[in-house]
């Protein structure tokens, strides 16, 4: 968890850089069990190539998530998140090894608006593949 | 078969109550790997101005997923599970979930349409508190691959 970030701190362009997460067979199984999502894609490497899947994939919630955890980490606890989307572009293939796949998350503030709320792009990237477009996320800042 | 376009603007009755609860929130945060203190520490959660400890804001999908699924499992409604990947997920928050909140969630099917090969469906839920305050309402498009008509 970061510091707490504030809206006179914050300006237009920042950067904020990448961290990456990691997602394996045993991520995407709790997150099946947490979530309730048992969508056989993500734990059954059989049924996912049968359905034209290079392998498992992870949930596309899964690796939301993993962004959500950046917006909220750089912008601290008394941030509320007030809207965020993203569009699932390709899919994180998660290989059943020690290793699984790793997701790569940076971000930019692309606007600042009024009551204290600024727009944050995100980008997200597993391998060379961009997993996430039109990620977006508004939070209101203290 | 496409995803029948019936089906459009169906609304269906809001969820049974859902019981939100510090240690569903745990295990959810847990599930992706976060560690803020804020989904699983109630002093914390206060510390920050919250009532109880809150939710990761995708957390919603729980609650969401759970009315929706009723609605995806419609007889007649031609969705083939097997092919459907997320395609797009957005939420609205009017404020975090906490533990002790009790929600319904209302389902509209707002959307279905062809894409090429694919069928898109998207839905609409609201997530409100049972004493009628609203807390997030989630949209959810899914896409069938190969599923136009």
């Amino acid at each position: 968890m970061g510091d707490q970030v504030s809206y006179d701190d914050v300006e237009v362009g920042m950067e904020l850089g990448e961290v990456s997460y990691p997602a394996t067979r045993l991520s995407l199984v709790k997150y099946c069990g947490a979530s309730g999502d048992f969508n056989v894609i993500h734990w059954n490497e059989r049924i996912a190539k049968s359905v034209g899947l290079p392998d498992v994939i992870a949930h596309g919630m899964f690796t939301m998530a993993q962004a959500g955890r950046f917006v909220t980490d750089w912008a601290g606890p008394k941030a509320l998140v007030v809207e965020y989307g993203v569009r699932f572009s390709s899919p994180v293939v998660v290989p059943d090894d020690d290793t699984g796949a790793t997701i790569g998350v940076s971000g930019t503030v692309e606007e600042k608006l009024d009551a204290n709320k600024v727009v944050l792009g995100l980008t997200a990237k597993s391998g060379d593949a961009k997993v996430l477009t039109r990620a977006r996320a508004v939070v209101r800042l203290p | 078969m496409a995803i029948n376009p019936d089906f459009l603007g169906r609304t269906f009755p809001p969820s049974a109550p859902y019981e939100v609860s510090r240690v569903k929130l745990a295990e959810f945060a847990d599930a992706i790997g976060d560690h803020n203190p804020v989904y699983r520490d109630r002093a914390a959660a206060q510390e920050a101005g919250y009532p109880d400890v809150i939710a990761p804001p995708t957390f919603p999908i729980v609650i969401s997923m759970a009315s929706s699924s009723r609605a995806l499992a419609e007889p007649g409604l031609n969705l083939n599970y097997a092919m459907v990947v997320h395609g797009e997920q957005r939420f609205e928050y009017s404020r975090p979930l906490h533990a002790g909140d009790v929600v319904t969630a209302a389902v509209t099917i707002s959307d279905i349409r062809d894409v090429g090969r694919n069928s898109l469906m998207t839905t609409m839920t609201r997530i409100d508190t049972i004493e009628g305050e609203h807390v997030c309402t989630a949209y959810s498009t899914l896409v069938e691959r190969g599923g136009a008509a």
